[in-house]
């Protein structure tokens, strides 16, 4: 029995690099210790978001499954930033937790390339540095050429509820017991990271009369660009906002060292983006209350996830905390709050394909590269996949830049920095976030997917026919001129805009801050999909903007182009500061570019190394 | 020349090389921080140099961050020549120009506005320009900067925050109205800065001036009197000072370079034309205009046309031969920066200094604090952040997205950064370097 491709794991990330590379017809093992919970969602009932949304966009456009099953499982859908500019516009959907996962082992099944196994992984077979395969916990070896680790929360799990900790994954699975120490043992760098989740109430214990009702849009979105909208505006499930009050504060205060955190409990080291209901109260102290939202979880039974209010508290008092909060006097928990800790691996001990620097053919994805959410989770399962299956192709990798893809940014930041806490994407990561926008993802990536062969001719002409018509509208609008007539600057007049004298182009009328697509639409006949008409909007009215960012980009790609030598050797570079030698050693970077973004690198550093190779070429 | 020569080598063989023409104790073995007394000799003569005192800084302790060794010998140039040229044949070479200060900032010794810092301590004039490169070097201005530079970030970081969670309504909103407020009191300090930054130029460079007037209204003279010294040739006939003549006066610790035009008229003589030109066209480039008239002669148009030409340049008017009967009608000059003299008259040369300082607030400057920007590249890079404010505001106006309107808030951030050389660049540093003298 062997393969071309092993994926160790059937989270998120485990899906999309098992669909990539069995959709790019290689012979695929998809191996989880629980086929029932496939592509699960162990945490909060939604996808997107800031940044995140942006993401789900970026996997579609680039032939990855994640929006699309999305799509058929929308509760709620919103378009967030509605009121800001266009680039940071993003999605977010309330996702019934069990359809999606539903649908996406259907899809997995239906790929001929792919095989889905039951087992827990041990050990890797290693040849060399090479790997060649795995080994179950019975001792069965499977080979293949590439294994592809998506382990998620599972290495080493404890869950930790209070002053008790249980080995155990998410919802009673079990964890996995000595894959992180066999990865140690190959020389792999292990650091400890903990995450928690909120209770799920029950939701006919819920007064929601004291709640405000936050509801979906009234517009129809999907995240796949080619995927209808199957859902119904008004049968979207609502979402529910509540206040902490004095009372859950003075409890919590009282209390807190019976939570596994602020007892000590914990080795793991949690994210500072999603703090638990504790961590709130104690570092924002003078904050007399905070936001939580109730959120349906399905359809099909009755939980309601308390975002907001992770806690790790023994049961009694979450008991007691839940009975504090406005709505909740009387609920009835269903699931209490957990911290989860588990093993990941530093990700600066991967490179830019994720493939790890210390075994060829080995890759990994997901949690175990230090992040959180599942976006972030498929996003790098989805380029795990690709770059496994163009290695065996002989084919480049496709290491997304960080002016292309917020998917890029992630990755970079991943191995050029590192991470000590689980990580998760924010916008304020990606510098030229105006270029990576939601809108324009398919125009940024698909080509990409084209040519790695997971979009189709199809799909992909209709990208061409998209991107021409939209250049040509923009220049035509350039040369297309409306005159001074009374018509006119009666029409700018009732828009208050201000009169013309001279004739002015389209393009330069839609440069006014008070003149938008759909002026133009009535002064004149257009017939483009609102996609197209949106493109042209953003591209005339930000294009000072979008050029400027553009000219960045321009500098950082220059250094970009500076390749360093993999068998550089840092201790013949003088005057190197001893942090900078340190961490150049350690990350290993592949361009000056790299290098610039590694902290405790220094510009002067940066200079040494300049000169360090001006020296040698003149050799 | 001085008493004392000092020849200093860097590097990590600095010692061993200073060492093996060294008679004294072996510098080797000697502690870091000391002095060594012994002498340079010739090891392929055995021949004895100099006298000398030989100070050891071991690394990291050192400008450089680098095995310093200076030798103080005795000054004079085939001394000190003689052992610089021992110290090049024992293994050492000749640094580049600025390349001990190079080494400082390569080696994270000093930042790039030290480094900056430093050279301007090298040409400093004066007791003040001194003091204000020294500023400089320990940092005050570095810190100005970080202050803006976080101001920025924080804006920034709110507009991020807002972004990425937007359904917190807990957090403050960056709107129009307080970005607004923020924006003009970042805007307020650069210009402070900016404006604060010409005093210093002042300090550091001087004032420039120019001295213009018909032939023979006594131009030479007055700049002969004010420097002390026989600068110009100075005679009765019309036109003797032909180019430009320039003097230095030291007003109370600030430098004025001024310059003696040749008489401003119309002229025939091809020598004097182009003098005349020339004058003409200093007016443009200089801090001052001194315009001298003759209290004994009527005005003329080609007066009237200059005091139009100076109307918008920081001027003063010598009513120059006071002693000499008054025929010049001063009601036709509206100004209020007249100066009454006669060049044999030490008084009214006086009043010129005062006005001089009163005009450039002198007295001021002495009280202040110097961390302003003291270079060409510094200034440029504030008057670019300056623009891009201004871009900013008319966003506001035109109410451009804020999250757009972010992308020049980086602009300026990153700019700030280039000031203080936290950016990289690459042609920014040999510039800089290049710029400097041989050694420190």
């Amino acid at each position: 029995m062997s393969y071309e491709i092993i994926v160790v794991g059937g989270g998120h990330a485990g899906c999309e690099a098992a669909l990539a590379s069995a959709r790019k017809k290689h012979k695929t093992l998809l191996i989880t210790s629980n086929i029932n919970n496939i592509s699960n969602m162990p945490c909060n009932p939604s996808l997107g978001g800031p940044a995140k949304g942006i993401v789900v966009r970026e996997i579609d456009a680039l032939g990855g499954e994640m929006g699309r099953n999305a799509d058929k499982a929308i509760l709620q859908m919103k378009m967030l930033n509605m009121a800001k500019g266009p680039a940071v516009r993003a999605l977010r959907a309330q996702i019934d937790k069990v359809v999606y996962p539903k649908i996406m082992l259907e899809t997995l099944k239906k790929e001929k390339k792919l095989h889905i196994l039951e087992g827990m992984v041990e050990d890797l077979i290693i040849d060399e540095n090479v790997v060649k395969g795995i080994i179950l916990e019975d001792g069965t070896k499977i080979k293949s050429n590439i294994v592809i680790l998506t382990t998620g929360t599972y290495m080493k799990a404890n869950i930790l509820i209070g002053s008790t900790k249980k080995r155990s994954g998410p919802n009673e699975e079990r964890a996995s017991l000595n894959l992180s120490d066999n990865l140690r043992k190959i020389g792999f760098e292990i650091q400890r990271l903990k995450t928690g989740t909120p209770p799920r109430i029950e939701k006919s214990s819920i007064d929601f009369s004291k709640m405000r009702e936050e509801k979906g849009d009234s517009i129809l979105y999907t995240f796949s660009h080619d995927m209808k909208p199957i859902y119904k505006i008004k049968e979207q499930k609502p979402c529910y906002l509540i206040h902490t009050t004095k009372n859950t504060h003075e409890l919590i205060k009282n209390n807190l060292e019976k939570s596994s955190m602020y007892g000590g409990y914990v080795e793991g080291i949690g994210p500072r983006y999603c703090p638990s209901i504790e961590d709130k109260i104690t570092r924002f102290s003078d904050k007399e209350s905070h936001q939580l939202f109730l959120e349906p979880e399905s359809i099909y039974y009755d939980d309601i996830y308390l975002q907001g209010f992770s806690t790790s508290m023994p049961i009694e008092m979450q008991e007691e905390m839940i009975h504090t909060l406005p709505g909740l006097e009387k609920a009835k928990i269903k699931k209490y709050a957990y911290a989860i800790e588990y093993d990941a691996i530093n990700p600066i001990q991967i490179k830019s394909n994720l493939e790890t620097k210390l075994i060829n053919n080995l890759y990994t994805a997901g949690q175990i590269n230090g992040t959180s959410g599942y976006e972030e989770a498929a996003a790098q399962g989805l380029m795990a996949g690709i770059n496994a299956s163009l290695s065996i192709e002989g084919r480049e990798p496709l290491v997304l830049k960080r002016s292309e893809a917020y998917i890029g940014v992630l990755i970079d930041d991943l191995v050029t920095k590192g991470t000590k806490e689980p990580y998760r994407l924010l916008t304020s990561r990606a510098e030229f976030r105006l270029l990576l926008r939601n809108d324009n993802a398919d125009l940024r990536l698909r080509e990409y997917g084209y040519n790695i062969g997971l979009i189709n001719k199809h799909k992909y002409n209709r990208l061409i026919r998209k991107k021409k018509e939209i250049d040509n509208y923009i220049n035509y609008f350039r040369t297309d001129k409306i005159n001074p007539t009374k018509e006119n600057n009666e029409f700018l007049r009732e828009n208050n805009s201000a009169e013309i004298k001279d004739g002015i182009s389209i393009y330069n009328l839609l440069k006014r801050p008070e003149i938008t697509i759909n002026h133009i639409k009535k002064i004149r006949k257009i017939t483009l999909s609102k996609e197209i008409l949106e493109q042209i909007e953003i591209n005339i009215k930000y294009e000072g903007y979008i050029s400027k960012v553009y000219k960045e980009v321009g500098q950082l790609i220059k250094y970009e182009k500076l390749i360093i030598p993999s068998n550089i050797n840092y201790d013949n570079v003088h005057n190197l500061a001893s942090e900078a030698k340190q961490k150049l050693k350690e990350i290993n970077p592949t361009s000056l570019g790299q290098a610039m973004r590694i902290s405790g690198v220094n510009p002067s550093d940066i200079a040494i190394l300049m000169i360090y190779f001006k020296k040698e070429e003149a050799k | 020349m001085g008493a004392i020569s000092i020849i200093r080598i860097s590097g990590d063989e600095a010692i061993e090389i200073v060492n093996k023409i060294f008679k004294g104790k072996d510098l080797t073995k000697v502690d870091t921080h000391t002095i060594n007394y012994g002498y340079i000799y010739n090891p392929y003569d055995k021949k004895i140099v100099d006298e000398v005192l030989v100070m050891i800084m071991k690394k990291p302790r050192s400008f450089t961050m680098e095995d310093i060794v200076e030798i103080n010998c005795h000054g004079g140039i085939s001394t000190t020549n003689k052992i610089l040229e021992l110290v090049l044949t024992s293994g050492a070479r000749l640094s580049e120009p600025g390349e001990f200060t190079k080494r400082a900032f390569l080696n994270g010794r000093i930042d790039l506005i030290k480094a900056e810092a430093i050279m301007d301590l090298i040409n400093a004039k004066t007791e003040m320009s001194r003091k204000l490169a020294f500023n400089q070097i320990e940092g005050k201005l570095s810190t100005l900067i970080r202050n803006l530079k976080k101001e920025i970030l924080g804006i920034m970081a709110n507009v991020e925050v807002n972004i990425d969670y937007p359904e917190y309504e807990d957090i403050e909103k960056i709107t129009y109205e307080n970005l607004k407020i923020k924006i003009e009191e970042i805007k307020k300090n650069m210009k402070k800065m900016l404006e604060e930054t010409e005093n210093s130029r002042i300090i550091k460079e001087g004032i420039k001036a120019v001295i213009i007037g018909k032939p023979n209204v006594g131009k030479s003279s007055i700049l002969n009197k004010l420097t002390d010294e026989e600068k110009a040739i100075v005679t009765d006939i019309p036109g003797t000072t032909r180019d430009v003549v320039e003097g230095t006066v030291n007003l109370d610790g600030i430098i004025i370079n001024i310059k003696d035009t040749a008489g401003i008229r119309e002229t025939k003589d091809i020598i004097e034309k182009i003098g005349v030109e020339r004058s003409k066209k200093l007016i443009n480039e200089v801090d001052l205009v001194i315009m001298v008239l003759n209290n004994n002669e009527e005005l003329t148009e080609e007066d009237m046309e200059l005091l139009d030409k100076i109307k918008n340049i920081t001027h003063i008017i010598v009513i120059n031969k006071v002693d000499l009967e008054n025929k010049l009608d001063k009601e036709k000059i509206s100004n209020s920066n007249i100066v009454m003299c006669n060049t044999i008259n030490i008084d009214g040369l006086d009043f010129l200094k005062q006005k001089i300082k009163e005009l450039f607030n002198l007295n001021k400057i002495d009280k202040q604090d110097f961390n302003y920007l003291s270079n060409a590249r510094q200034i440029s890079l504030l008057k670019e952040a300056i623009v891009v404010i201004s871009d900013i505001e008319e966003a506001i106006a035109t109410k451009i997205p804020i999250d757009i309107i972010e992308t020049d808030l980086r602009k300026i951030w990153l700019i700030l950064s280039d000031i203080l050389g936290e950016i990289y660049q690459e042609d920014l540093i040999n510039e800089i370097f290049s710029q400097f003298c041989l050694g420190k």
